[in-house]
């Protein structure tokens, strides 16, 4: 983000809900919520984002240290209520009136009182074994029953419990209880130079290495006063269209995998593998790790465009292939649908809101390079419509990546296309001049392949103090149930597979 | 009763025994290649069955009788149906009871057995496996017997010896209408009972999707391998029963001896081999329909066993 398109105001508590309220009228959208304990007092900021053109507020709002307190904006937004919630656990924030005052993050063993990242907090207390049974809403009724699942799980994972509460095989209500595996991830940040923290950003959630690494390279790069030259903006958005191409093509055959034809599966497995070489190729890492960091993008050599066209001929061919299948079809179309209404009250992201008409799309409403893709929309909300939102990005990507190959990798001291050797055109100096006196705060805000990851960081004296993380998959987690109204049991896999929400980028 | 009789029914019985898992593991082998994968071998349930023999076997709390008993009584039941019906040769020891409605009874014991079973875990998986399955079987049995019934039409009979022999008196039998309705009605029957593509997926790890494995997913140890050898062995006496109630040919007679049986066994051995492989080769061009639309399979199915016996009586040749 260019730091000039930002506009940071500070808001007293009492102000906050109309200040927010206003925003909300105007078009935004509350993109990241987040405390900070400055030592002494706490302080909590909202970043709203509009677009397009880009636009960013933040409200800071002050907290009294013995009486934190906070007026809750649950009741004008619902992603407000979980991010509340989140402060409430973390740092000890009391959201005032909040309708769902109960923990989100901590379980119910976590110890009472110890909010972990308060710079305070010191080393964790005993976890109580004994702890109090969660809460799940219990549906009463002849033939009602439950049906527990996870939070380990028959396959490769990651944990969650989800708890289905059935009449005959009609799913009257799930509740899913994530914020297994807390990792402290945004803890972790704390202290580190700018440049250390892009290993760090690249295993927040392993299959989003570029979006969310860049996300907090565009951060810190705000905070520090860094710009990009257009040319490593381009190298910056081919590697996440390579990240997104190989992601969705997992996920295509991994639907028709849930429906038992396998055999595209197969199918799409071995194109992804191919798509992994290609990254490797292309950046040394098979995950696309070690490409970008503040103020640097090394790219290897530039995809081959022939190799490219062949592989996204084949995806299509895959795609349509499922499609073919009139049991795929029809397993696939009006299976757990999302409304445009819905997903908008809920804030979704990414494709799952773009698969029920919601245009939201960072490359779109916050570009960083002069290539912007439309967005891809469907409008019937169904597990069809996440499958075809899938394939339709993979093509808009690989034509983006194309045009970037073609175009060169812009200004600067890049070589020419597909010639070997390192395409470094860094303003590593920036980075470096004097990061000791480097002070600021950035946003980075990027799309990626699970929809728009944002980050925000502040740096004091050249170290990083506060580091929060949005997860696209922190808005779309609470849809997923949403959407299961009147779905049968056995397509819950399917409707989840087609949400593929991320379990460690939600839980950090 | 002769000795060529119980020689028959012995090796039928070690045949489809030892040779079950073969046969699962061939299907497997079909598909695994055909999807342009490598598979594990067709020896492979084998070693499932030999690793899973070696283990402890757990005993879920609170479960009773019915849980222990279940996994022996489906190998039991599904031992007596290759004893009696007519696969390698049409002299049975037990030939009373190869009637079509004993082998229906008997393959009914082995699923209700799994589907109390699967009650008697307590588990929400255990019931939703059994309530599936009961759906199936409520609309699969009856299908089977009117198929079968549509058979026993020309040959006058309900014992499958006697239709098997009938068969091979006048191949146009089964080449006539009712013949072609009864076959379709058979093998969609075969698919849902045995839990195949497009009614149940055998090989997903997906809990919720489950039919017959949901049931059986509190086994373990060899309680698990008798479980698994069991559905085996029900695939292949259900395929046996197919390829020889339409293609009886090879089958041995009622005095055949030690070389007629021999030659019996490997002509219905080729014919469930060869009826497995396209099934196998089928499943990989399908996708598991919605829960919700297998009773309108199963409906369908029925439908075709119902015209197969009314096309039986209206269109079948009389008898001489």
């Amino acid at each position: 983000m260019s730091p000039d398109g930002r506009v940071s105001r500070r808001v007293a508590p009492a102000g906050l809900r109309s200040q927010a309220a206003d925003l909300l009228g105007e078009g935004y959208r509350l993109a990241l919520a987040a405390c900070h304990d400055d030592g002494g007092s706490l302080r909590a900021v909202y970043v709203f984002a509009g677009g397009p053109p880009s636009r960013l507020v933040e409200l800071h709002v002050p907290i009294e240290a013995d009486h934190p307190h906070l007026p809750s904006l649950a009741g004008i937004s619902f992603p407000a209520g979980r991010f509340e919630r989140e402060m409430h656990d973390l740092f000890g924030v009391v959201p005032d009136d909040h309708p769902l005052p109960r923990r989100l993050v901590r379980h119910p063993n976590w110890p009472a009182g110890w909010y972990p990242m308060r710079h305070d907090a010191g080393p964790p207390p005993p976890f109580d074994t004994t702890q109090e049974p969660y809460h799940f809403l219990h549906i009463d009724g002849p033939g009602v029953y439950e049906i527990p699942v996870g939070p380990v799980h028959a396959g490769l994972i990651e944990p969650g419990h989800f708890r289905f509460s059935v009449v005959g095989e009609t799913i009257l209500k799930l509740k899913i209880r994530l914020w297994f595996v807390h990792r402290g991830i945004e803890k972790l940040f704390e202290g580190r130079q700018p440049a250390d923290g892009v290993a760090l950003a690249e295993r927040i959630s392993g299959d989003t290495a570029i979006g969310h690494n860049l996300a907090y390279t565009q951060a810190a790069e705000d905070a520090l006063g860094i710009t990009v030259t257009p040319g490593d903006a381009r190298l910056r958005a081919m590697l996440l269209e390579l990240e997104r191409v190989y992601n969705h093509i997992t996920d295509l055959g991994a639907l028709a995998n849930d429906v038992g034809y396998s055999v595209l599966n197969g199918h799409a497995q071995h194109l992804r593998e191919q798509l992994l070489r290609l990254n490797r190729s292309v950046t040394g890492h098979r995950l696309l790790r070690g490409a970008i960091g503040p103020g640097t993008t090394h790219v290897r050599q530039l995809p081959d465009r022939r190799e490219l066209t062949r592989l996204g001929a084949d995806m299509a061919e895959l795609a349509e292939l499922v499609l073919a299948n009139s049991t795929v079809r029809d397993r696939f179309a009006r299976t757990a649908r999302l409304t445009a209404a819905q997903a908008g009250d809920l804030g979704c992201l990414g494709y799952v809101a773009r698969a029920s008409g919601v245009t939201v799309d960072a490359r779109h409403d916050h570009p960083t390079c002069d290539l912007r893709p439309e967005p891809v929309v469907h409008q019937t909300g169904d597990v069809l419509a996440r499958f075809l939102v899938r394939r339709d990005e993979i093509a808009a990507s690989l034509t983006l990546i194309d045009e970037i190959i073609e175009s060169g990798p812009g200004p600067g001291p890049g070589p020419a296309a597909g010639s070997p050797g390192a395409v470094t055109a860094g303003r590593l100096d920036g980075a470096r001049a004097a990061p000791e006196h480097r002070s600021g705060s950035g946003v980075g805000i990027v799309e990626g392949w699970r929809g728009t990851i944002v980050h925000r960081v502040e740096i004091t004296d050249g170290a990083i103090t506060r580091h929060k993380i949005v997860d696209p998959s922190w808005f779309n987690w609470p849809a997923l149930p949403v959407a299961l109204g009147d779905t049968i049991v056995p397509d819950f896999p399917l409707t989840n597979k087609s949400f593929n929400l991320s379990y460690a980028g939600n839980d950090l | 009763m002769n000795p060529g009789g119980i020689l028959g029914a012995a090796a039928q019985t070690a045949a489809v025994g030892l040779g079950a898992p073969g046969l699962v593991g061939g299907m497997r082998q079909v598909r695994a290649r055909m999807e342009g994968r490598a598979g594990p071998g067709v020896a492979q349930p084998y070693r499932d069955l030999r690793k899973l023999l070696g283990k402890q076997s757990i005993t879920p709390e609170g479960t009773t009788v019915v849980f222990a008993a279940a996994p022996a009584v489906i190998a039991a039941a599904t031992l007596v149906i290759a004893a009696t019906i007519p696969l390698a040769t049409t002299a049975s020891p037990l030939d009373g009871a190869a009637d079509l409605l004993a082998v229906v009874g008997l393959l009914l014991i082995g699923t209700v057995s799994l589907v109390l079973a699967g009650l008697d875990t307590g588990t929400p998986f255990g019931g939703m496996g059994a309530s599936r399955e009961t759906t199936i079987a409520a609309l699969v049995e009856p299908t089977v017997l009117l198929a079968v019934f549509a058979l026993s039409i020309p040959a006058g009979s309900s014992n499958l010896a006697v239709i098997v022999a009938d068969t091979l008196r006048r191949p146009s039998d089964v080449l006539s209408p009712a013949g072609a309705l009864a076959f379709a009605a058979i093998v969609v029957v075969i698919i849902a009972e045995t839990g195949r593509l497009p009614v149940d997926n055998p090989a997903t790890h997906l809990e919720l999707t489950m039919v017959h494995e949901a049931m059986v997913l509190e086994y373990s140890g060899p309680k698990l391998a008798v479980i698994e050898w069991g559905a085996a062995m029900r695939l292949t006496v259900l395929l046996g029963l197919l390829v020889n109630l339409f293609a009886p040919w090879g089958v041995a007679g009622r005095h055949a001896g030690l070389v007629g049986v021999a030659a019996g066994l490997a002509a219905v051995a080729v014919k469930v081999a060869v009826a497995a492989a396209a099934l196998a080769a089928g499943e990989v061009y399908l996708a598991k329909i919605r829960l919700f639309r297998v009773p309108e399979l199963l409906a369908g199915s029925f439908l075709l066993g119902l015209l197969a016996v009314t096309a039986s009586y209206f269109l079948a040749s009389p008898q001489a």
